[in-house]
């Protein structure tokens, strides 16, 4: 499994503790890796949690591209190792470029912080592995931005590379297909809108988001 | 050669805009009942030394595809006026 997880913490970003508090009970070691560094040392995957990096300003996740340690998560993505970006980390996550897409206004034109109904609709994402498709999870949300959005084009690409993860089973935002959550090509790069951390503990009232960090971890059982 | 350039970040056709839809709401308040659209961008104003226009804008466009603009959600006009030599004479003696 993944022993040690680097935890991308830019300024603005808020939910790293809550990702360390749920990854680490599943044998995961987290370790906080500030945006202005330029390497990651020896970890095995690498999570960019929520928040608002760099204040959103411009854009949401607009800037944080231009972090040096997003090179490092860039050569790291590219050789294979598993990324998962989470809210804002999957909105700093398509302005680098590293998925595709990109994340519009709401269509209620509200910020939505509720519980969100999902569905795995691909068990070929990093994600997801050990979870099969049509398994339903209850996740919350928690933006302004998150209506997935990209041309026909790129919808047909994922579509045909299989790269929807999770789908949205009452779609909250107006996202594009229900995207709840979307891979790269390889599978090993994740975005989702949805917090998995905030439904890893009964007292939180779902525990569903420990299913997707065990697939993400390759977590045995 | 100093350029003013002025860039105009607007929404692609179908992109949701909340302050445009809130302000339009707004304005019958004030008694404007006949506007029938309202959009709300941001404007960027650069100055930038190049040797020529063409490669002053084509500078300001390469940054609007990198940064300023999401070219997936957001349309970019940019526009350019030489500054006047003696205003750049001025701020270097200041």
């Amino acid at each position: 499994m993944a022993r040690r997880v680097a935890v991308v913490v830019f300024p603005g970003t808020n939910c790293e503790l809550d990702v360390a508090r749920a990854i680490e009970p599943l044998g995961a070691q987290c370790v906080s890796v500030f945006h202005s560094e330029s390497a990651l040392g020896a970890v095995d995957a690498v999570i960019i949690p929520g928040g608002f990096a760099h204040g959103d300003y411009l854009r949401t996740g607009a800037l944080a591209q231009f972090s040096p340690i997003m090179k490092a998560v860039a050569t790291f993505a590219a050789a294979g190792g598993p990324v998962l970006g989470i809210c804002n980390g999957f909105q700093i996550l398509t302005e680098t470029g590293l998925l595709p897409g990109a994340l519009q206004k709401n269509a209620g034109l509200r910020f939505i912080c509720a519980d969100a109904a999902l569905t795995v609709a691909s068990n070929r994402s990093v994600l997801t592995r050990k979870m099969s498709t049509n398994d339903r999870l209850q996740i919350p949300i928690n933006h302004f931005e998150g209506n997935f959005i990209c041309d026909r084009e790129t919808l047909a690409q994922i579509h045909a590379n299989d790269q929807v993860v999770l789908r949205y089973a009452d779609n909250p935002n107006g996202s594009l297909d229900d995207i709840a959550g979307i891979c790269n090509e390889a599978g090993n790069v994740v975005g989702l809108m949805p917090h998995p951390e905030r439904a890893s503990d009964p007292i939180l009232g779902s525990v569903d988001g420990v299913a997707l960090f065990k697939s993400f971890l390759a977590v045995d059982a | 050669m100093r350029f003013n350039a002025r860039v105009e970040v607007g929404h692609q056709p179908g992109i949701l805009d909340p302050q445009g839809a809130t302000v339009q709401r707004a304005l019958p308040a004030l008694g404007y009942d006949n506007v029938s659209e309202v959009q709300i961008g941001k404007s960027i104003r650069l100055v930038i030394d190049a040797a020529d226009e063409a490669t002053a804008r084509r500078q300001v466009e390469e940054m609007c595809e990198h940064l300023l603009a999401n070219p997936v959600i957001e349309t970019y006009e940019v526009f350019l006026s030489e500054m006047a030599s003696d205003t750049s004479a001025q701020k270097s003696s200041g």
